[in-house]
């Protein structure tokens, strides 16, 4: 079970949250001047990297707020987590899976 | 039979028990006796028992095996009626007075098992059999599958609900010691001294770990003479060693000890989960006692594993016979438990740690011989053991086994051929020697339990001089370290100083430094000096020679023998050989097919061999097979345990409104909806379910009904931008809305497809109270808040969930009005004109401040009345004592059902089901066209939403009125020979009283331009019923009944 640090309360069990997909996906300000193709890719073109994810969260038996993490689906490891409207931290997770890195705290993002 | 049998096997001294206390438990219904400190196991070895069960596919006798976890043959089915629990290992299971335990898998005994027929049939029943014998023809599956349960039968669940209670606890801590052994011991010691919250759990009744079954065998200057009690030996050495580390974790005061404690699960970022067997190893509870276990969510700052390692066997011809066992457990049995299991004792070994089992055995009093596979054995142990007259077969193998009285009634072994290996040990040769014997005790090396390890996602890497995997690099998110025999150290000394490193710096890494103070100081000298005085002087063993799968006359798999190297699922080597031939050569895909490793005990002593017969088929080296995957539970779980408090009515949380105590006096029937409790309906005395529904529904027609309707979602909304809000998110238009008006509500998705709806009443300028389905009202809460915290943060609205705060009374029926004004002042006018339909009033109701709203959901006049949930039983007393003249009629869900369908109003998620827009519901109207945006609007012209054939929302009338249509049914256009063409699904179907006859909703494909059509609706059962496509609106068309 994972250990998330939600920006307003802190670190707290996974089983605190729920899980809300890709973060900073836009969704077309005027909608209706966005053809079939770009709403459809709105609604439904969703990335499925291996490697680094920025994702939404809720701290839903917490805060009640939404946020976003920026989590390694490989092994993971999550390197930050941010509030809505702030941009996604810079990081460098490397094909090495973070091997290098010497910060190995469980779940506590950098 | 109630003789009581003699513990013939048992040391007249020697071992952990407390000889002078009887304990007397039942085994397959006769009685023996054992002493405090055993196992189930110890004590039927003790009692000269050898058959424990039967095996899984052949139905085999097996007797033990293994000492530990690691058992795969000693399942039992322990106690009798709601106590009894099955495939209980003989080995982890504490002896207590008036034990009950029966062997599994075999009819009538595991002695005498008419099952045994099947060993005869084994050639029928090779690798993959499942899937080639069983899966075909399809039809004949539920025969097969039958037997094979039968066949297969691992135990009986119990048919009692579980007596015992069970408990949770989550701790937090900055070293979890997992492992009481002597490197555990010393973690936990180093760490505590540190200063540093420690959590030291290990899976036996004793800390101590192998140094509980170390013996005088280890000792260089024994006298051999058989007596194990001697008082200078290394077995009081190290029981010494261990009573003080126990006595300075005891005296630490952030130091939790958790014996009889098994950690069967790591997950991510340092959570485990152990399981704690408070209780349960003192037998059956009558209900008096603390939980039976306790099962311990753990978070770790770090996690020393201090495992273990579990003996390989040797996979040699017939070695699955009762007798042969691990040599280490033999050792177990005499040094822990005072049990010498036979009189005459072979060791078959390919390194030296037989040796120190041989050597227990000779001076327990045994006849010893080693037969040894290595050419030249002659490291200090076989010295020793030559020192003692111990004869060793050099360059040998055990190439048969014989059983007395035949194998099948068998008493177990009796006598082992030796043979010669050739050269590269492929083979035998020679005369074959016999030995007379009734144990053989077998050693294969010893592979470190990396279980967790290898849960954690840790790095296994391969130890060519161990043949084995060891911990390699931990997992980033899971950081832990591992000492001992599961991190691969080979002695005492080794485990001793890796426990001390460990514990040292997994404090230090969890924020606990030993600095140069005197406290501190002293602590590490402590454990330095407690590290001495454990120094036993351990012989080096010698290498070992890398052979496992021993030779016999015949070549493997071709003559009557059987090796098998999975001894829980009978899989053999030659079952692998087939399983590679047949292409199942990836470990993982081996696995599956020929189902090793796959028992209750997952393969402990198993999949190294397994890979070991793998790697001989495909010549490639072991460790370029790879592992497979390691996954929890180490060991089972108890349901219980996994439960906890969580069962009956504390399985689910329950919501119940205010005026639950008055529903339940009533008699109502109840039915859950959401996490609510809800009213079903309020039968009559010995009235139908049919017959209380149809009287509630003609009540809320005729006279007046009420229904307990605060489960409704209920939302408020408050802000400069509420407007904005619910213009985004219903289909129609709010800002036009008055304050004190209600308006009627459609949710969708960003698909265009409906998901929930209710009606939003304008309380104040900016002020809204929203309402949702009962089941709906969390999804909408959080879909409110996605679009004001993602989309709009700047927006100025608040939403608060109000559910609970309002208890709602729903007045429904002609006569609603004069009962609703026997409640209210007369300076408060209900009349159409001062309270019309869909608008709200703060109204003062039998003395309480309510705020009620004229919307209805049954077509009827009606009045919602909403007062704070505590005054809600009381609003519900006043209208039922003044509601007598008027008629007034409690009704449930299914009456409101009805009553909803008679009208032809939806229900969220039964007429519609995430695939219907407000067009397929025919609801065009609620859909604003002067908006240019709301969630759903632009997905209305995608291309699918847009199409015709799309199904939309109908009535269906039966041809036989009193037919009611199965809800879910199919609607086809004709009826005939399967596969028919399928138009839609009835979604709602009742009796409706008012009209006499049945009505349904439906969803059709082009349902609206079918008006009129007569179509069919199909039945499970292979009939059908003719039914003519209507509007959905049954009941008052014009609404003139609601509005006035
Ligand atoms: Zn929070």
């Amino acid at each position: 079970m994972l250990l998330i640090k939600c920006p307003w309360c802190g670190t707290r069990d996974m089983s605190e949250f729920s899980y809300h997909g890709e973060a900073h996906l836009l969704r077309p300000p005027a909608p209706a001047e966005v053809d079939d193709a770009q709403w459809g890719a709105y609604l439904f073109a969703r990335k499925n990297p291996k490697g680094l994810h920025r994702e939404r969260w809720m701290h839903a038996h917490g805060c009640r707020r939404w946020f976003n993490v920026l989590r390694d689906t490989r092994d993971d490891r999550i390197y930050a987590t941010y509030r809505p409207g702030d941009s996604p931290p810079d990081v460098d997770a490397g094909d090495d899976n973070g091997e290098n890195n010497g910060d190995n705290n469980p779940g506590n993002p950098t | 039979m109630n003789s009581i049998h003699r513990q013939v096997n048992r040391l007249a001294a020697g071992g952990r028990l407390n000889r002078a206390k009887v304990i007397r438990f039942w085994y397959d219904d006769r009685q023996y006796e054992g002493h405090p400190g055993d196992t189930l196991a110890s004590a039927l070895l003790a009692n000269g028992v050898r058959i424990i069960g039967r095996s899984f596919k052949y139905h085999r006798p097996r007797g033990l095996f293994a000492a530990g976890p690691e058992e795969p043959n000693a399942l039992v089915q322990l106690e009798n009626g709601p106590h009894t629990e099955p495939n209980r290992r003989a080995t982890e299971v504490e002896l207590y007075e008036g034990l009950i335990a029966h062997s599994q898998n075999c009819w009538p005994s595991a002695a005498f098992d008419v099952g045994g027929v099947a060993a005869r049939l084994s050639r029928l029943l090779p690798a993959g059999f499942y899937y080639k014998t069983f899966m075909w023809p399809p039809r004949m599956w539920r025969a097969y599958e039958k037997f094979i349960r039968h066949a297969a039968g691992l135990g009986r669940a119990p048919a009692e609900p579980d007596p015992d209670h069970y408990d949770k606890r989550h701790a937090h801590c900055d070293v979890l010691v997992v492992g009481g052994g002597a490197a555990g011991l010393q973690a936990a010691c180093a760490a505590a001294a540190a200063g540093a919250r420690v959590i030291l759990a290990d899976e036996r009744a004793e800390f101590g770990g192998a140094l509980l079954e170390r013996g005088d065998g280890d000792d260089g200057d024994g006298d051999g003479d058989g007596d194990c009690d001697s008082d200078d030996g290394d077995g009081d050495k190290a029981a010494q060693w261990l009573g003080a580390r126990l006595a300075e974790l005891r005296r630490a005061a952030e130091v939790t000890l958790l014996p009889r404690t098994t950690v069967t699960g790591y997950y991510d970022c340092n959570f485990l989960v152990a399981c704690e067997r408070v209780t349960g190893h003192l037998g059956p509870s009558r209900g008096d006692r603390a939980p039976r276990e306790r099962l311990w969510k753990i978070r770790a700052a770090r996690v020393v594993l201090a495992t273990g390692s579990i003996e390989r066997p040797l996979v040699f011809a017939d070695n699955d016979r009762p007798g042969v066992m691990l040599a280490g457990a033999l050792r177990a049995y005499i040094n822990r438990f005072g049990v010498l299991p036979g009189k005459r004792v072979v060791a078959l070994t390919n390194n030296d740690s037989a040796y120190l089992a041989a050597l227990d055995a000779r001076r327990a009093g045994a006849a010893v011989e080693v037969v040894d596979v290595r050419r030249h054995p002659s490291g200090a142990l076989p010295e020793r053991a030559r020192a003692r007259c111990i004869p060793i077969h050099t360059n040998c193998t055990v190439s048969a086994v014989e059983c007395a009285r035949g194998w099948s009634r068998g008493r177990g072994v009796a006598s082992v051929q030796v043979m010669a290996l050739s050269d590269d040990g492929r083979e035998v040769r020679g005369a074959a020697r016999k030995v007379e014997c009734d144990v053989v005790a077998v050693s294969g090396g010893w592979t470190p339990t990396v279980h967790l390890f290898s849960q954690a996602k840790g790095a296994l890497a391969w130890r060519e001089d161990l043949h084995a995997f060891v911990p390699g690099r931990p997992a980033l998110a899971n950081p832990c370290l591992c000492a001992g025999a599961c991190n691969g150290a080979a002695t005492l000394a080794e485990c001793l100083e890796q426990g001390r490193a460990a514990g040292v710096d997994a404090a230090a890494a969890a924020g606990f430094t030993v600095d140069d103070s005197a406290d501190s100081a002293g602590a590490t000298a402590a454990i330095d000096n407690a590290s001495a005085q454990l120094n036993i002087d351990e012989p080096r063993h010698a290498a070992m020679r890398a052979l496992w799968i021993l030779p016999c006359e015949h070549a493997i798999g071709r003559g009557p023998k059987k090796h098998f190297h999975d001894l829980q699922n009978d899989v053999t080597v030659a079952d692998i050989e087939l399983a590679a031939r047949e292409g199942f050569e990836v470990s993982e895909h081996l696995k599956r097919y020929t189902t090793t490793g796959m028992g209750t005990d997952q393969g402990k002593t198993s999949n190294l061999n397994a890979l070991a017969a793998l790697s001989e088929s495909r010549g490639l080296p072991v460790a370029a097979l790879g592992v497979t995957t390691y996954r929890p539970p180490y060991t089972p779980l108890s349901f219980g345990a996994v439960a906890g408090q969580q069962r009956r009515d504390l399985f689910l949380q329950k919501r119940v409104t205010p005026m639950q105590p008055w529903h339940v006096k009533r008699g109502a029937v109840f039915e859950n909806v959401g996490d609510w409790m809800r009213p079903y309906y309020f039968p009559g005395k010995d009235e139908s379910m049919r017959a209380a529904v149809q009287r509630e529904c003609l009540a809320a027609r005729n006279a007046v009904g009420v229904l307990d309707a605060s489960t409704l979602g209920k939302i408020d909304i408050v802000g400069a931008d509420a407007v904005k809000l619910l213009d985004m998110v219903y289909t129609n238009a709010w800002g036009n809305l008055a304050v004190g008006s209600c308006r009627y509500g459609l949710m969708l998705n960003e698909h265009g497809m409906v998901f929930d709806d209710g009606v939003t009443t304008r309380i104040g300028e900016q002020h809204f109270h929203m309402t949702t389905t009962t089941g709906g009202a969390a999804r909408v809460l959080n879909w409110l808040e996605e679009w004001l915290q993602t989309e709009w943060p700047d927006a100025r609205v608040y939403c608060t969930s109000v559910t609970e705060q309002w208890a709602v009374a729903s007045l429904s029926g002609p006569q609603s009005r004069a009962l609703l004004s026997e409640l209210c002042a007369p300076e408060q006018p209900l009349d159409a004109e001062s309270f019309p339909f869909m608008s709200f009033r703060e109204l003062t109701v039998a003395g309480i401040p309510a705020r009620v709203f004229r919307v209805s959901f049954t077509g009827e006049l009606a009045f919602e009345i909403n007062v704070p949930a505590r005054f809600g039983l009381a609003l519900w007393n006043a209208l039922f004592a003044a509601g007598e003249p008027y008629g007034l009629c409690p009704y449930g869900t299914e009456a409101m059902h009805v009553l909803r369908a008679e009208k032809g109003f939806i229900i969220v998620g039964q007429d519609t089901d995430g695939t219907v827009t407000p067009f397929d519901l025919g609801m065009d109207w609620m859909v604003s066209k002067k908006k240019t945006d709301f969630a759903g609007k632009r997905s209305f012209s995608r291309a699918d939403t847009a199409r015709a054939g799309r199904k939309q929302l109908v009535g269906l009338l039966t041809e036989d009125p009193a037919l009611v249509l199965p809800e879910g049914a199919q609607v086809v256009a004709e009826l005939r020979k399967p596969p028919l063409k399928m138009l839609g699904h009835v979604s709602s179907s009742y009796f409706s009283p008012t009209l006499g006859r049945s009505i349904a909703l439906a969803l059709v494909a082009d349902g609206f331009q079918r008006k009129g059509e007569k179509l069919n609706v199909a039945f499970m059962d292979g009939g059908g019923h003719q039914a003519r496509v209507t509007a959905p609106v049954f009941f008052d068309p014009s609404g003139e009944r609601a509005r006035g």
